[in-house]
């Protein structure tokens, strides 16, 4: 465990020393970014070790809190989700160097940088903590130095919105969980997260299990609790929206892993709750991430779907794990852990791309973008490989996790014979209209982003990005690729922790590897014959290029086209999005042209996400006008203020010492 | 499954799929009356366009010469996994439908990202229809896939569409019926013939496939039509075998009913092509979501 505090401290004391040289925005960045590459590396060592079958460490450091403790522990839970932490951290650091230094305008870097430190440490803690305090306290710092990180580009008015549902949603969350675990204090006496053997009451389990979904459903973005996620993320720098998708979000799935595991193993209603919200989740993101004309947004809402197919995974594990079913447990748990850690590298490496684009034109908008590949050919080419992998497709990874959990699914409509219920027959239904819909939003993505003719004069002068940031994505672009030919390497490497969430013999895991034997076979065999096919037809087609033999699009002969006549990023989900339910469907204003000489036409569409606009706001405009009405209370007299916190100390001390004297 | 049976197998997907849409148009021609072109006319066309020169739009990219080579590649693939009749497929694997299914994906992925290369408006509408349209088809393949899964207990093509078939439509016939129904229809719209799309349409309009190659040309062009044709070869593959499961035990008979089974099928195909007209665009989905209905009560009918 020591390594890892080290870890921990290198991280702090760079973020200190960066905030320190605020001054010099290189020098900042620079100290930054190493001391997060220095800091992750012990990091990402001890995790490794800690996966490679180390016995699970323990560490107690004495904390001057009533009631709290510094208690860290790892086990090879822990341990997975720390090492993409630590990894992706890493990477997105480096990247971060150049790209922030290029987004600054003049700001101050230091703080940014600082933020960036006490994030991937606070992220690190939170996936030890032992002890509900700690955990609370790395999970709040966690929240909020993402928020720093969310809002630094704070001039622009969208982004202060986003900033804002952020941190209302973390604190939601935060007193889900604070009730969740005072909870747990009450019912097992100790406020330590670990396994205490004690047999919870069903109704104190039932409370935890919901307080946990719902605090740690937030972070991972579950139906409907995702709202915050497509705003922040968009708004976010490009790197950090990378660390946020690629690993933060997964640390609520952590959180829901931990609680389960804490009530002693999941009850099958809760299993099959999670598996139901998780396609619920899986289907609402990829529906969403089909026609967001924000780059960045899309790339929000199809993490939201992954979470959901991460969440579907999960809940096969435990529904295997509580209804005696180790095949069905085994599949899922090794689909959702195989997809946490390929998620962490594709959409690490999709919002790097999309940084790459952000940096070369300065827009996110797809209508403005177009023709990239011809610009920007080693990051436009890195940008397309992430967005193949993430729509699931082979052969890339993101098909490999997919393909577990559809082999689970399969396995429990198989399993029970004749009889076996049809719900996961369904669920493979609906998965199957996941991958579909995750294809078409990525095929729309990277087509209308990089191919084609430029949609702006900024697209048409887009230029690579630095060799630091290209070099940063062509590592996670090889990350994707070694985790589709060699999956079964993954699958052993973590497997100790498919073992503890599917609650199986270790054998079982061997299994899996088995099965994944074939996809990795197919895999390679799908890289040659696809890149020998190209690279021959590239040859072919390179020297009829070279005979003159280039013309314009064929246009049905009209001569002048122009890139404004192309497809747009609108027209492509048109089709799409008229299938889905009108409150569901973007808002649209069209002013169409009018009489014999029409003066003025136009056509104007909006994304909001309908959850927000149609649940929350309505909500919460209702409450604010109630409490509008207790104006009267709030003076603005400090001496009132006191009184206030007197009365409140009053009925708090009362209510304490009547309740002793009342009874037991 | 025998050396020779494999070595069958590969040799029938690489040089059959041009035949089936010769038989199509011998079907049509003979409804109309006419003498039609020669069985083998496609083979022509291919070596035609495989000598002609080629021609590039100013905005494409390598994209747009990768679209229709993995589209064939994929094809290929899939091809290796589905069982032609009784023989079994070349290659099988517990959860080979799933990659079959998704390897279509990666196919349709290129074809309609080097569709939008050209930044041509009409190929982006097709691409845009492409992608949409098989929203609907996808899952209706998946369930009626799922239907052989319950059946057989197996997530691997060669076994649910093995030996065992033929009882199961003694027992489950209804079913089956359904998934018939659904696969011809995902069948149709997947290798765009009528009435979801018509290759010999002129109208750019009102194209699915042919509009996302209309840049694409000589060798280029053949390798999309030659991809079209293996495409439908390959879910025909699927659709003769679930029409036909018996089993005589005989290596060639069987290979022969299969042949039998294809020309057949591209029988009803130009059938097909020549009794209906193409659908309105806006009736498709409908009939999509009714091949998914149809695989979604074939499953709910083994529940029963």
């Amino acid at each position: 465990m020591k390594e890892l505090i080290v870890a921990v401290l290198v991280l702090v004391a760079g973020g200190v020393l960066a905030a320190l040289l605020s001054r010099w925005p290189r020098l900042a960045s620079t100290v930054g970014a190493t001391t997060a590459v220095a800091g992750s590396t012990i990091g990402a060592v001890f995790a490794a070790r800690m996966l490679g079958g180390q016995a699970p460490a323990r560490v107690e450091i004495a904390w001057n809190v009533p009631a709290g403790a510094i208690v860290l522990g790892c086990d090879a839970v822990s341990a997975f989700f720390l090492l993409p932490v630590f990894v992706l951290g890493a990477i997105a650091a480096v990247y971060g160097r150049d790209y922030l230094l290029h987004e600054a305008h003049g700001k101050s870097l230091g703080v940014p940088w600082a933020a960036y430190c006490v994030l991937l440490a606070s992220m690190a803690l939170v996936a030890t903590a032992r002890h509900a305090i700690a955990f609370l306290v790395a999970w709040e710092l966690m929240s909020l130095s993402s928020w720093v990180l969310v809002t630094f580009e704070h001039e622009r008015a969208e982004v202060r919105r986003a900033g804002w549902v952020y941190l209302i949603a973390a604190h939601v969350g935060v007193a889900a969980l604070t009730a969740a675990f005072l909870l747990w204090g009450a019912t097992t006496g100790t406020l330590l997260l670990e396994s205490t053997g004690f047999a919870l009451p069903a109704n104190a389990r039932t409370a935890l299990l919901l307080l946990a979904l719902a605090g740690f459903g937030l972070k991972a973005g579950l139906f409907p609790l995702h709202v915050w996620l497509p705003e922040a993320h968009a708004a976010a720098p490009s790197h950090v929206s990378a660390v946020m998708s690629g690993v933060m979000v997964k640390l609520g799935v952590y959180g829901i892993v931990r609680m389960t595991m804490l009530v002693g193993g999941p009850p099958a209603w809760f299993a099959r709750a999670l598996l139901l919200l998780g396609l619920v989740t899986a289907i609402y993101g990829v529906v969403f991430a089909t026609h967001q004309r924000d780059l960045k947004r899309a790339l929000a809402y199809s993490s939201v779907e992954n979470v959901g197919l991460v969440v579907v995974g999960v809940g096969l594990a435990m529904l295997g794990h509580a209804t005696g079913r180790p095949t069905l447990a085994v599949l899922g748990a090794a689909g959702a852990l195989l997809h946490v850690w390929n998620h962490a590298a594709m959409k690490g490496l999709a919002f790097l791309g999309a940084g790459a684009v952000v940096h070369a034109t300065g827009t996110r908008d797809l209508e403005r973008l177009g023709g990239l590949l011809r610009r920007m050919p080693v990051s436009g080419a890195l940008f397309g490989l992430g967005a193949v992998a993430v729509a699931g497709l082979p052969p890339l990874n993101g098909f490999v996790g997919e393909w577990l959990l559809y082999r689970s699914l399969i396995d429990g409509a198989i399993g029970g014979g004749a009889g076996a219920p049809l719900g996961f027959t369904f669920a493979i239904g609906a998965l199957s209209a996941v991958g579909v819909l995750a294809a078409l939003a990525f095929v729309r993505l990277c087509s209308i982003a990089l191919l084609g003719a430029p949609r702006s004069p900024e697209a048409a002068k887009a230029h690579e990005p630095t060799p630091l940031m290209v070099g940063s994505m062509a590592v996670l672009g090889l990350a994707c690729i070694a985790g589709s030919v060699a999956p079964g390497a993954l699958v052993r490497a973590f497997g100790a922790a498919t073992v503890s969430l599917a609650g199986v013999a270790p054998a079982m895991n061997g299994d899996v590897r088995a099965a994944l034997v074939p996809i990795g076979v197919a895999d390679v065999i799908l890289w040659i014959t696809c890149v020998a096919g190209v690279l021959v037809a590239a040859r072919v087609a390179r020297r009829a290029r070279g005979r003159g033999a280039e013309q314009e699009t064929w246009g049905c002969g009209y001569a002048a086209p122009t890139a404004r006549m192309q497809y747009t990023a609108r027209g492509f989900a048109e089709l799409a999005t008229g299938f889905l339910p009108r409150r569901v469907q973007p808002h649209v204003e069209i002013a169409r042209p009018r009489g014999l000489f029409p003066a003025r036409a136009g056509f104007v569409s909006r994304d909001e996400d309908p959850v927000t606009r149609d649940v929350y706001e309505r909500v919460l405009e209702g409450l604010a006008d109630r409490f509008a009405r207790l104006r009267w209370l709030q003076q603005g007299v400090v001496h009132l203020y006191v009184l206030y916190v007197f009365l409140a100390v009053v009925a708090a001390l009362t209510w304490v010492s009547m309740r002793g004297w009342g009874g037991p | 499954m025998s050396t020779v049976d494999t070595a069958l197998h590969v040799a029938l997907t690489l040089v059959a799929p041009p035949m089936l849409l010769g038989v199509v148009n011998k079907t049509k021609a003979a409804f109309a009356g006419r003498v039609g072109p020669p069985l083998l006319q496609p083979y022509y066309d291919l070596a035609r366009l495989s000598r002609k020169g080629m021609v590039f739009s100013s905005t494409t990219t390598w994209v747009f010469v990768a679209g229709p080579v993995v589209a064939l590649v994929t094809t290929l693939a899939a091809a290796v996994l589905v069982p032609f009749g009784a023989r079994g497929a070349a290659l099988s694997f517990a959860g080979d439908m799933i990659l079959f299914a998704y390897l279509f994906g990666l196919g349709r992925f290129f074809t309609v990202a080097a569709a939008l290369d050209t930044g041509s408006a009409f190929e982006g509408m097709g691409g845009a229809r492409e992608a949409t349209f098989s929203v609907l088809a996808e899952p209706a393949l998946f369930l009626g896939l799922m239907v052989l899964v319950r059946l057989s207990g197996t997530s691997s093509l060669s076994t649910m569409l093995g030996p065992g078939l033929a009882h199961h439509w003694g027992v489950m016939g209804a079913s089956l019926v359904m998934v018939v129904a659904s696969f011809v229809v995902v069948l149709l719209v997947e290798s765009s013939r009528v009435p979801f799309d018509d290759p010999n349409t002129h109208l750019e309009l009102t194209m699915i496939h042919e509009v996302m190659v209309l840049d694409h040309s000589g060798p280029l062009f053949g390798v999309v039509l030659y991809g079209a044709a293996m495409k439908l070869f390959v879910l025909g593959a699927l659709v003769v075998r679930l029409v036909l499961p018996m089993d005589t035990a005989h290596a060639w008979s069987d290979w022969g009913l299969f042949a039998l089974g294809m020309i057949g099928l591209s029988i009803g195909i130009g059938v097909v092509e020549s009794v209906m007209a193409r659908l309105r665009m806006r009736q498709v989905p409908n009939l999509l979501v009714g091949a998914c209905l149809l695989s979604a009560f074939g499953i709910v009918l083994l529940a029963r």
